[in-house]
């Protein structure tokens, strides 16, 4: 018998929410499903070396990345945690953190600013190599792009492991006289272990269903991924049956390592949580201190060098010129509109979801999980096996048929980024919405506040600063990508990246640096303001 | 007297639990057995419940309040069925340990929101707060937030929404529990000065037998997730409860020696 109080409009908002989510997923693999059987001997004929030879390099670039992306963040993040204080600690942390919503395209651009054939390096390099630098596209421009976003990640993921080990452990060993290799054998390296699979197994994730980086830096069919090659399928070669085939692998490839990842127990989102360091009763030798601060500093300018390069390159172009051109203005407008609308979008599903969670989680009390919580819990987290492209791919080759494929751009856009974005923004409310009901449920129950009320009165004020640091997230993921506008993108509708791209494809380097600054500097922003209304919590009483 | 708080002086509800059973956990997989509660509360009385810990005292108060459904029995309140009733429909309030206030509100919308849950308040009802902010004495409080009062304030202010919300049947669940010997005094005095005006019936849980002796007048003594003895709190403490009444509130005590030490204290 579950209470009397049981029918919640909490339940019903999360409900539409589902429905919504199920409508966008269910309509890509509609069109995949529909294009698959109608042409089905295209799909097949799809299969062949050439494919191949794609599935190989995408899951040999992933795997040459997680493993340079983890091993070194092993060593820099247990560098960061024998030294929990010293002055720019925490500047550090936050800078690991800016690569998680820089936009793509951006440091792709830094990366080529800094490395490519013409780039800041590529004197010194040819030096180096005897002759002429050939620039860094093919797989060693995708590993380092990939080392960029992922080494800062997997630092942050195993600091935020070893900061669980208890401050009593490290007190005993202190006590004990442990050394830094005893110490690392018996305290730390049990733990990083344990954190190993999980993190490893999310910068794979990342890196197979990594679409703007293979694309800008790939440079040709020896070095293309599935993902891209969807997107040439669908708006070079115009095969609609090989991109089912191709987008059909990438959704089982996704769903293996989803699965794989679930099992070990990965947090599959990837955002950290550092607590305060505490302290930590250890002395740290003259040597070991100058090996730390090596590895630190190193990865330091491995992370910074591409943001630098950025903001060197794009003030280096005509900005002046770029900012009155009515193109670039109008893109940046599209690009904020669109953006705003999946930020609101992407909160709005997130505490539907989060809501009718936390009510039928309550209404069930030690019974099994309903098939209904499990999709508002875990479901929601499941949209990363579907990637933009495929999404975007199953509703381009099912709107192709019904009418012009490129007006619906604006719609995809922002639905399309809202699902993606929404991962990361339940790991923002959901922990406050549940403290809140935690203090606030029997109240309410017991003075009859539902509904709006409760809404606009009782939740609303604990929940604004979560709600604004999941928008400004969620907008500045949105804002950034290229996945779905570069499949539906035209002449009338262009976004930011979009027109980056252009650029790039038309050779006007300097104004694509420029356009990088400023799509670099308005995701900053928003990572700046969604960090700062993170960290300031309202004082309860 | 304004007059929103005069017009509620009805005598307190009778309050029954008709052979209620409950469990935690379906089909009791936890492998419990299940509470049963088959017992009348005095009326228009202060009932103070006692037990020793996981007898079941909060869980009787959630099934009377509401936020538990009974497998099986009848909860009645005022001779009526209000077991299929949800916790705002019932005819009664109740004051938890603790999160009794909304932290983002002013003291005065917390005590408003037992009058209007959308908070839009008539003229009446802010002279029904203002009378019951005074009687608690939280006259001048009335724009502060909870974390700029103290504990013994805060649960006044969730006592003033009692004395607004008028309500026949009060359910008191430890509201005491974490505050000072001095402060818990003078919430006790305040809780028999209040059921002195308005004769509701008063279901109070403690783990203090002190608080038992001061206010109760009716006790009910539960034991291993049923009713062990019922009867008047002052029988109970002069050593004619049941011996596991007297094991629970300690070692051959019981009698006039405890209750001697008990004063000396305070």
């Amino acid at each position: 018998m579950t209470p009397a109080y049981s029918t919640d409009s909490r339940v019903s908002a999360g409900i539409v929410a589902l429905a919504a989510i199920a409508l966008l997923i269910g309509g890509a693999f509609a069109g995949l499903l529909f294009e698959g059987t109608h042409d089905f001997s295209g799909a097949w004929a799809a299969f062949d070396p050439y494919l191949l030879r794609v599935i190989r390099f995408t899951l040999w670039q992933a795997a040459l990345s997680t493993l340079l992306s983890v091993v070194p963040a092993l060593f820099v993040a247990r560098a960061l945690s024998r030294h929990p204080r010293f002055f720019g600690r925490a500047f550090i942390l936050q800078l690991f953190a800016v690569p998680l919503a820089l936009p793509a395209i951006v440091a792709a651009l830094g990366i080529l600013a800094l490395y490519g054939r013409a780039g800041y390096f590529a004197g010194v390099l040819a030096v180096i190599g005897g002759g002429s630098w050939p620039g860094i596209y093919g797989l060693s421009g995708i590993l380092v792009a990939h080392v960029f976003f992922n080494l800062p990640l997997a630092t942050r993921l195993f600091l935020e492991a070893l900061q669980t080990i208890p401050a009593d452990q490290w007190r005993l060993a202190s006590q004990l006289g442990m050394s830094a290799r005893p110490a690392f054998r018996l305290i730390e390296w049990p733990t990083l272990r344990a954190a190993m699979p999980g993190v490893a197994g999310l910068v794979f994730m990342l890196c197979i269903t990594s679409f703007t980086i293979v694309l800008i830096l790939g440079g040709g069919p020896a070095a293309t991924t599935l993902e891209v090659g969807i997107y040439q399928a669908l708006r070079f070669d115009f095969d609609p049956a090989r991109a089912v085939t191709l987008t059909l692998l990438q959704i089982a490839l996704t769903f293996i390592v989803v699965l794989a990842l679930t099992r070990l127990g990965a947090n599959v989102v990837g955002d950290t949580n550092l607590p305060v360091a505490q302290r930590r009763y250890l002395s740290v030798n003259r040597s070991e201190t100058w090996l730390n601060t090596l590895l630190i500093v190193l990865a330091l300018l491995f992370v910074v060098a591409p943001m630098a390069a950025t903001v060197m390159a794009g003030l280096g172009a005509d900005l002046g010129r770029l900012a009155g051109e009515a193109t670039v203005r109008q893109a940046t407008l599209t690009s904020v509109m669109l953006a705003f609308l999946s930020a609101l979008l992407s909160v709005t599903l997130s505490l539907a979801l989060t809501m009718a969670r936390r009510a039928l989680a309550l209404n069930r009390r030690a019974g099994r999980k309903t098939v209904l919580e499990h999709a508002t819990d875990t479901g929601a987290g499941f949209v990363l096996v579907v990637p933009p492209i495929v999404v975007g791919a199953g509703w381009f080759l099912l709107l192709r048929h019904v009418g012009d494929v490129f007006a619906i751009a604006p719609v995809m856009v922002v639905t399309v980024n809202a699902v993606m974005a929404m991962p990361f923004a339940l790991r923002a409310v959901r922990p406050a919405y549940d403290a809140a009901s935690e203090r606030h449920e029997r109240l309410c129950a017991q003075l009859g506040i539902a509904g709006w009320n409760r809404l606009t009165l009782v939740d609303w004020p604990p929940l604004r600063r979560p709600l604004a640091t999941a928008f400004a997230f969620a907008m500045a993921l949105s804002l950034g990508d290229l996945g779905v506008i570069a499949l539906f993108g035209s002449d009338s509708v262009q976004t930011l990246p979009y027109l980056l791209l252009a650029r790039m494809g038309s050779y006007r380097t300097e104004d694509a640096a420029g356009l990088a600054l400023l799509l670099g500097l308005v995701c900053l922003a928003l990572i700046v303001a969604a960090h700062w209304l993170g960290k300031e919590k309202v004082r309860d009483a | 007297m304004p007059e929103g708080v005069a017009s509620g002086l009805e005598k307190g509800a009778p309050v029954r639990l008709d052979k209620v059973s409950f469990s935690y956990g379906s089909h009791g997989s936890y492998g419990e057995a299940p509470l049963v509660f088959d017992v009348d509360f005095a009326t228009a009385k202060i009932n103070a419940i006692m037990g020793p810990s996981g007898s079941g005292k909060s869980t009787l108060l959630n099934l009377v309040a509401g936020f538990e459904t009974p497998q099986s029995g009848r909860v009645l309140i005022g001779g009526a069925d209000v077991s299929a009733e949800p916790p705002s429909a019932r005819p009664v309030s109740m004051v938890f340990q603790e999160n009794n206030l909304f932290a983002h509100l002013s003291v005065e919308q917390n005590v408003g929101l037992g009058r209007s849950p959308s908070l839009r308040l008539t003229e009446a009802d802010r002279a029904a707060i203002a009378g019951a902010l005074a009687r608690t004495g939280l006259a001048g409080k009335e724009r502060r937030l909870p974390r700029e009062l103290s504990g013994g304030e805060r649960q006044r202010v969730a006592l003033a929404r009692v004395l607004v919300r008028d309500r026949p049947v009060l359910l008191l669940d430890e509201p005491f529990a974490s505050l000072g010997p001095a402060l818990r005094d003078d919430m006790l005095e305040l809780v028999a000065a209040v059921h002195a005006e308005r004769g509701m019936t008063i279901l109070f849980v403690t783990h203090q037998p002190e608080d038992a002796r001061r206010i109760g007048e009716h006790m009910v003594f539960l034991d291993n997730g049923l009713v062990a003895a019922t009867g008047k709190a002052d029988d109970f403490f002069a050593g004619a409860g049941p011996e596991a009444f007297r094991r629970y509130i300690g070692a051959g005590a019981g009698g006039a020696v405890s209750r001697d030490v008990a004063r000396k204290r305070t």
